[in-house]
């Protein structure tokens, strides 16, 4: 028995270690999107529908600025403004601006928050939306988050972000029926 | 007659009118000060005052501690007030009729879309609006239509939200409505009842508190101890004023009652004379309400405040009997003075006439409350100066005697010599300059000089208006009052009339000439409209070969549009919506706030949004009406009761003019004398001037209330002035300590006024009471003595 339990504590060690330098690269990979205060990007936004033969795509301008002001200009193929600026979110569409509260939205929460707060490097605060699971390295990163909320689950099962230092690449979601949504960034020339 | 007949028809009389007033039906709501016969335009608005939609909504707000806790309150608040059956709606900001309204939206929603033409059914206009539907699934708005978009490929649904939150609504916070600075947290509550049922009203408003304290008992949270609850709305002004009026009267009653008690008990010194005393003034008090209730069907419950004011004038006259009287008690004397109704019942009777005079010029009055106070006061001084005249002196003991006021008269008639002495050249100066520096001060201030609003007369005071225009702002209701009206005699009628209304104004939002505006149509199309788009749906087997070629080269697939052909085809054989189908709806209460039904006629109201900061171009709205078949109406509520209030402040005036010249009339006739009733009369102008300058450096916008006072100030004070000119050598002493009297009486029960806390009525109070005081002062210093006996005691001596 001795040699077993001993073969046991050794991998429950290597886990927690193995674990710890997870939390590590996942600290480090926060801190430097802490450090960044300002960004902008193109993005492109395909979606990918059941109902739909092939994805409508729209594309625009994405900039953040912390600590919790993220703006998304889609340019094609509706011109569109969503501001997200602290609990407030105003879409501008068709010459009509909507204000609403997030907190009050819980189906729009989990695509600005999964963002926003990643953006901001803010773990605290992702963590309080979503379960997080964070793996690969500083250099190529991959941020797996699940919902904790059931009222947002019921919208959006999965969002996953990958990234490469402070850059974010690729933003995906899930939607509960069966729907995805695949944003690509690319810095802005 | 003989004596015992006398008292037994006025015993009679009185019990007859005391049982009238028993049986009569008070009525304490507003409507005292609401115009009686209204022009159609006035009606409307007088209808939204008291029995229209608008009349049953009481605004909740909560104040204090921070915005979460308040939100739970209301939420708490509203689950419970949503159970009571005494309310219609209970709306928070909470998303509960939401589901209700989506089912209901989607379900009718191709009678619903103004989209819904036959060419919107065409292959090419399939195809416009399935593009349209499919960028829109990629917004965030979009995302809640994707599982709807195989029903509803052509984004009706979409359209018809968009439509309907196009009107404003209240900002959000904590997922209630809250104030745009986030300070009150926002409730409507619509009630049952209608605005103008007073009683429904209070039981309204008292579960309001209950759910407000319960919310707060529940929570537990000491936090929530420190929001307070604050409520406004015509329901709550209703019952507020109500409680303020029979506050007011029943408080002034004992008040004045009390007062004038003393007063009389100080004077005559005996209960027996109080008791008769107070005989005319209670007769005419109980004539007053008896004539009011036979001759108006109600008595205002304002009516017996105003009618407080009506003791004052009424003791007069027992004082003037007693006291003057007095002196026909030396059985023997050398100076055998003529019978009282010789000497003074004509001067009592003159000064009856001219009150009589001044009240009566209330009676043609728009206000029902103005007109009662006209028919009370004239019955009620013409029943008490009756009494005094007939039946106070059967009732009069052989061995009647009172205080002896002489020589209190005497020592008053002492001073008011000393300043006479100045002589009438120097008076007459003083009066002079003091009426210039008054007109002086009138002319300066003419500006602002009279209130021009109606708002002015309600007896709901400024700072509960203040507070109920900022919870509306806060709401989000129109910033302007401009508002298009159509009348019907039916509600299909007038939702024709809105739709075609809303054709005309439609190009103006886009000119900019006005931001926006809603109507009853956007809740319930006509028939006719509903009828027209359901006409335009197409047959299964076109629809089908439509959408096929429409959607070739689309992203959506026409084969996985089977929902959307069914959903057409079911609708094409579904009926019509009619206005019971919106009950549990917020469409339902949309259309309630905008119709208004009155005895078999409609009216819809299409309240117009401003386009910026700028008040809208009326003259283009109303050029644009003009132009659509229809007779939609432009109703600037604001200018249409600004109005209203112009001509009741002309018409007050042009009474007041016609009561004056009807007192110069009387006084010219009745002293035969034009330069002597112009002697009577310039002391009561110069009293009403140097009051009417007082208001004006207090401030005080002056109301038709202000006017009707200095009316009485001529109609009372030409009483003094009367006796002052009818004064004759031996009775100097004793007139002065009954006209001291009688002026005492007659300020104090209106100096009460000032203090009921009801607008109107300290308006009234706040104007006659001084009035009165320097009308006497004024008449006792500037009419002529004739008898150059005032200042010289040895001739009072010799009475």
């Amino acid at each position: 028995m001795k040699p077993l339990l001993a073969a046991l504590s050794l991998l429950l060690v290597a886990a927690a270690a193995a674990a710890g330098s997870d939390s590590g690269e996942l600290d480090a990979v926060m801190r430097l999107l802490a450090a960044h205060r300002h960004g902008r990007v193109d993005f492109v936004e395909q979606h990918f529908m059941p109902v739909l033969r092939h994805p409508v795509e729209s594309y625009g301008v994405m900039t953040y600025q912390a600590p919790d002001r993220l703006e998304k200009r889609t340019v094609e193929p509706v011109p569109e403004t969503l501001v997200a600026d602290g609990n407030v979110l105003s879409i501008e569409r068709k010459g009509r601006t909507r204000v609403i509260e997030l907190s009050a939205h819980p189906s729009i929460l989990p695509f600005i928050e999964s963002l926003r707060a990643t953006l901001a490097g803010d773990l605290g605060a992702l963590e309080q939306v979503f379960k997080v699971d964070f793996s690969g390295t500083v250099a190529r990163w991959t941020l797996d988050l699940a919902p904790r909320d059931a009222r947002v689950a019921r919208i959006a099962t999965h969002v996953r972000i990958e990234g490469a230092g402070d850059d974010l690449l690729r933003v995906e979601i899930l939607a509960a029926d069966g729907s995805r949504s695949l944003t690509t960034l690319r810095k802005s020339p | 007659m003989s004596r015992r007949w006398i008292v037994a028809a006025w015993a009679g009389l009185v019990v007859c009118a005391a049982l009238v007033a028993v049986h009569a039906r008070y009525l304490t709501d507003l409507s005292a000060f609401l115009p009686a016969h209204p022009t159609p335009m006035q009606r409307l608005l007088v209808d939204q005052l008291r029995t229209g939609p608008g009349s049953r909504l009481l605004l909740i707000a909560l104040e204090g501690a921070d915005p979460a806790a308040r939100a739970r309150i209301s939420a708490a608040m509203a689950r419970r007030l949503r159970e009571d059956r005494e309310f219609e709606s209970v709306g928070n900001g909470e998303q509960l009729t939401a589901e209700r309204d989506r089912e209901f939206l989607f379900d009718h929603r191709y009678l619903l879309s103004e989209a819904v033409t036959p060419e919107h059914f065409s292959t090419a206009g399939l195809a416009a609006a399935i593009k349209d539907t499919i960028s829109d699934l990629a917004s965030p708005e979009g995302l809640a239509l994707e599982p709807l978009v195989t029903h509803d490929p052509t984004g009706e649904m979409l359209r018809i939200v968009d439509r309907l939150s196009a009107t404003r609504a209240p900002a959000t916070r904590d997922g209630v409505w809250t104030s745009s600075d986030g300070a009150r947290t926002l409730l409507v509550a619509e009630t049952s009842a209608a605005g103008s049922d007073t009683d429904a009203q209070q039981h309204a408003l008292e579960a309001i508190r209950e759910a407000f304290a319960a919310a707060v008992r529940a929570a537990k949270d000491p936090e929530t101890r420190a929001i307070r609850l604050l409520l406004s709305g015509p329901g709550k002004f209703a019952v507020e004023s109500r409680a303020r009026i029979e506050h007011a009267v029943v408080r002034l009653s004992i008040a004045s009652s009390a007062i004038v008690v003393v007063i009389l008990l100080a004077v005559y010194r005996s209960f027996r004379a109080l008791i008769l005393g107070l005989l005319p003034v209670a007769t005419g008090a109980v004539a007053g309400i008896a004539a009011v209730a036979l001759g108006f069907g109600a008595v205002h419950g304002i009516t017996l405040g105003f009618g407080i004011t009506l003791i004052g004038e009424a003791v007069d006259y027992s004082i003037y009997f007693f006291i003057q009287s007095r002196h026909e008690a030396p059985p023997s004397g050398a100076l055998d003075p003529l019978p009282w109704e010789r000497r003074l019942w004509p001067t009592l009777r003159l000064g009856m006439l001219t009150s009589v005079c001044g009240f009566a010029t209330l009676l043609p009055s728009g206000f029902p409350g103005l007109a009662q106070l006209g028919a009370y006061s004239i019955s009620g001084l013409a029943a008490a100066a009756a009494v005094t005249r007939f039946v106070l002196p059967q009732l009069l003991p052989g061995n009647f005697a009172i205080h002896d006021l002489a020589p209190a008269g005497a020592r008053a008639a002492s001073l008011i010599g000393t300043v006479r002495r100045a002589g009438p050249a120097v008076l007459w100066t003083a009066a002079l300059v003091l009426a210039c520096g008054s007109l002086l001060v009138l002319a300066l201030a003419r500006a602002g000089l009279w209130s021009r609003e109606l708002s002015s007369l309600s007896p709901i005071p400024p700072s509960a208006q203040r507070l109920d225009a900022e919870l509306r702002k806060d709401l989000g209701a129109p910033d302007s009052l401009d508002m298009v009206v159509v009348s019907g005699s039916t509600l299909e009628a007038v939702l024709r009339g809105a739709e075609s209304a809303a054709r005309a104004l439609e190009p103006l939002i886009g000119e900019k000439v006005i931001g926006g505006f809603d109507s009853p149509a956007n809740y319930l199309p006509s028939l006719a409209v509903q009828g027209a788009r359901r006409a335009s749906l197409p047959d299964p087997a076109a629809l089908r070969r439509s959408l096929e070629d429409a959607t070739r080269g689309l992203a959506l697939d026409a084969d996985r549009l089977g929902p959307f052909l069914s959903d057409v085809e079911a609708a094409r054989h579904a009926p019509l919506i009619t206005e019971h189908d919106l009950a549990g709806t917020s469409l339902g209460s949309g259309l309630r706030a905008l119709t208004l039904s009155t005895s078999g006629r409609w009216d819809a109201l299409l309240p117009l949004y401003a386009a910026g900061k700028s008040p809208s171009d009326l003259a283009r709205v109303r050029a644009a009406l003009a132009a659509q078949p229809g007779d939609a109406r432009l109703l600037d509520l604001k200018q249409e009761s600004d109005a209203l209030y112009g001509a009741y402040l002309r018409d007050a005036m042009r009474l007041s003019l016609a009561g004056l010249s009807a007192i110069v009339v009387l006084l010219v006739l009745a002293l035969r004398s034009a330069g002597r009733a112009l002697r009577v009369l310039a002391p009561l102008v110069l009293a009403v001037l140097v009051v009417a300058a007082a208001l004006a450096l207090c401030q005080v916008h002056l109301t038709i209330l202000h006017l009707v006072g200095m009316l009485l100030i001529v109609a009372i004070g030409s009483n003094y002035a009367l006796f002052f000119d009818r004064r004759s050598g031996g009775e100097s002493g004793s007139t002065l300590a009954s006209l001291g009297v009688a002026n005492l009486c007659t300020a104090m029960a209106f100096g009460l006024l000032s203090f009921s806390g009801v607008p109107v009525l300290e308006a009234l109070g706040t104007t006659v009471a001084p009035g009165a005081l320097l009308a006497l002062i004024f008449s006792s210093l500037l009419t002529p003595a004739q008898a150059r006996t005032i200042g010289s005691p040895a001739m009072d001596a010799h009475a």
